[in-house]
């Protein structure tokens, strides 16, 4: 039976390179407007589940739907229709560095809507304000700094406002308070908009600022999961483990 | 198995992994290159994109092309002239130059230019986007990458390279002129009139044609490294430098085969 309010639905997803299992019965359920946190160490995995979720790469096993669609064996023409509900934070933004601040925020409208240039420009604005980075808008990629670059990436992810975004590592790289305001703003961003989120991170400052749920990945499995003060009091060795090392 | 069999039999394996691994590799290529001509009609079309890189691939090569089509023209007639005249056959010199430019030089050295050029750019620039995730961002996008990246410029490539060979060709022979005026204060309308009259529409379709096929061969192998690149900056780099030369190998490849054709075509133009 179908449950209108989850939007993502990952059963039981494997996916492996060569040799290699990463992912060996992933299953999780995002419902709608809720902000789900995936932690874990680093190349355990939490990337692929992300990017599968998005397409980008294709699991052996499972199934994987998003907003009521089967993502796996999805035809390119229906996954891009998909996709324009999704926004995506990059781990180092992937801002194409090519153009300006202001070109990059521009592509995703100019591609996907029929805004004319003056909405064009005041939505531009509208959300270089939201980020706090209105100055920018004329700078190349290239010469903002690792802060700076997320928050555009950040802006540029939900200039569409869709119903989904997916964060990979938004505060990765970042000093300890460029992270925490990085993790406000993403918590402000989805309040305001309503937006269902996961995100993937080994932050758990941020993952206990923005986090409805977390996930703990391991062994290519979630081995745990719960609110952050459920796991944080958690007796499991490797949970407090994690969060006595993490903290 | 004695010791001293151990090196021939891994080096048959190393050669048979080798043979089978650029095979491979070739067929890589070719689907990525064949994809270009389904691509190429397909909506949506990105002229601003191709307008943009006819301007970086093809306008800004002119500098370097403007230097080398001149002194192709000049090192030529320096050279020829004395065996020329050895011959009593310095008069055909005007001729020469523009056959030998036209037919031959003009459209393989401008491709080789290009080519270490834009194909190495080509390649630089795409791989950069693939390590630094961009790739993947214009996807998460709902853009067909291969759409927005590859048609985009080997499209630009092939439109570009004939016009900058038909710049270079004329370059070239008006270096051969210079040489000549310097030399010999030959005129300039007696050494145009005869390079005129000794030019064929049959030495210029096949000349300039052949660029279309260097232009695509440019822009596929610079993007398909591009695409392919891993292992960072240091894969951006090793893109880079395998488009060129791999860009220049098939070029000279491809320039043999259509020299055969075109004589079966059009005969050798004696």
């Amino acid at each position: 039976m179908q449950n209108d309010n989850i939007l993502i639905d990952v059963q039981d997803v494997w996916k492996s390179f060569d040799e290699h299992e990463v992912l060996k019965g992933i299953t999780m359920r995002v419902h709608k407007g809720s902000s789900d946190v995936i932690v874990g160490r680093s190349g355990i995995g939490k990337s692929v589940l992300l990017k599968s979720i998005v397409g980008l790469l294709r699991p052996e096993r499972g199934s994987i739907r998003v907003m009521d669609r089967e993502v796996i064996g999805l035809k390119t023409r229906d996954l891009n229709k998909l996709r324009k509900h999704i926004g995506y934070v990059f781990q180092y933004a992937a801002l194409y560095d090519s153009l300006t601040v202001r070109e990059n925020l521009e592509f995703p409208l100019r591609k996907h809507t029929d805004a004319d240039e003056e909405e064009i420009t005041d939505r531009v604005f509208e959300q270089l304000r939201l980020v706090g980075l209105e100055d920018a808008v004329d700078r190349m990629p290239s010469e903002l700094s690792g802060g700076m670059k997320k928050r555009i990436g950040l802006a540029r992810a939900i200039i569409k406002r869709p119903s989904i975004v997916l964060y990979d590592e938004p505060t990765a790289g970042l000093d300890p308070i460029t992270a925490r305001e990085i993790s406000e703003l993403i918590l402000n961003l989805e309040e305001q908009f309503g937006i269902t989120s996961i995100t993937v991170t080994h932050d758990l400052e941020c993952a206990r600022i923005i986090a409805n749920r977390i996930y703990i990945l391991d062994d290519g499995v979630f081995q745990h999961q719960g609110s952050y003060d459920e796991l944080k009091s958690s007796v499991d060795p490797y949970t407090r483990a994690f969060f006595q090392v993490a903290v | 198995m004695s010791r001293r069999e151990r090196p021939q039999i891994s080096y048959f394996h190393y050669t048979r992994q080798r043979l089978r691994g650029s095979m491979e590799e070739v067929y890589k290529i070719t689907v990525f290159g064949l994809r270009f001509f389904r691509y190429v009609f397909l909506p949506p079309y990105e002229l601003g994109q191709v307008r943009k890189h006819l301007d970086d691939l093809g306008a800004k090569s002119l500098p370097l092309l403007t230097v080398v089509g001149v002194i192709m023209g000049l090192i030529l007639a320096l050279q020829s002239r004395p065996t020329l005249d050895r011959f009593g056959a310095g008069a055909f010199l005007p001729a020469m130059i523009a056959l030998t430019i036209v037919r031959e030089l003009g459209p393989v050295i401008t491709a080789l230019i290009v080519a270490g050029r834009v194909s190495s750019g080509i390649g630089a620039e795409v791989g950069s986007m693939k390590v630094t995730e961009q790739i993947d961002a214009l996807e998460v996008s709902a853009v067909d990458p291969y759409n927005f990246l590859v048609v985009t410029r080997v499209l630009a490539c092939i439109i570009i390279l004939p016009l900058l060979t038909a710049y270079v060709d004329f370059l070239a022979i008006f270096g051969g002129f210079l040489a000549e005026w310097l030399s010999f204060n030959s005129s300039f309308q007696l050494y145009f009139t005869e390079v005129i009259q000794s030019l064929t529409f049959y030495d210029l379709l096949p000349g300039i044609g052949k660029t279309l096929a260097f232009g695509y061969i440019i822009g596929v192998i610079g993007a398909y490294q591009g695409f392919n690149t891993s292992r960072g900056t240091e894969g951006v780099g090793r893109a880079a430098t395998t488009a060129v030369v791999l860009a220049s190998l098939n070029i000279i490849f491809l320039d043999m085969v259509i020299i055969q054709l075109t004589f079966l075509l059009f005969g050798s133009g004696n």
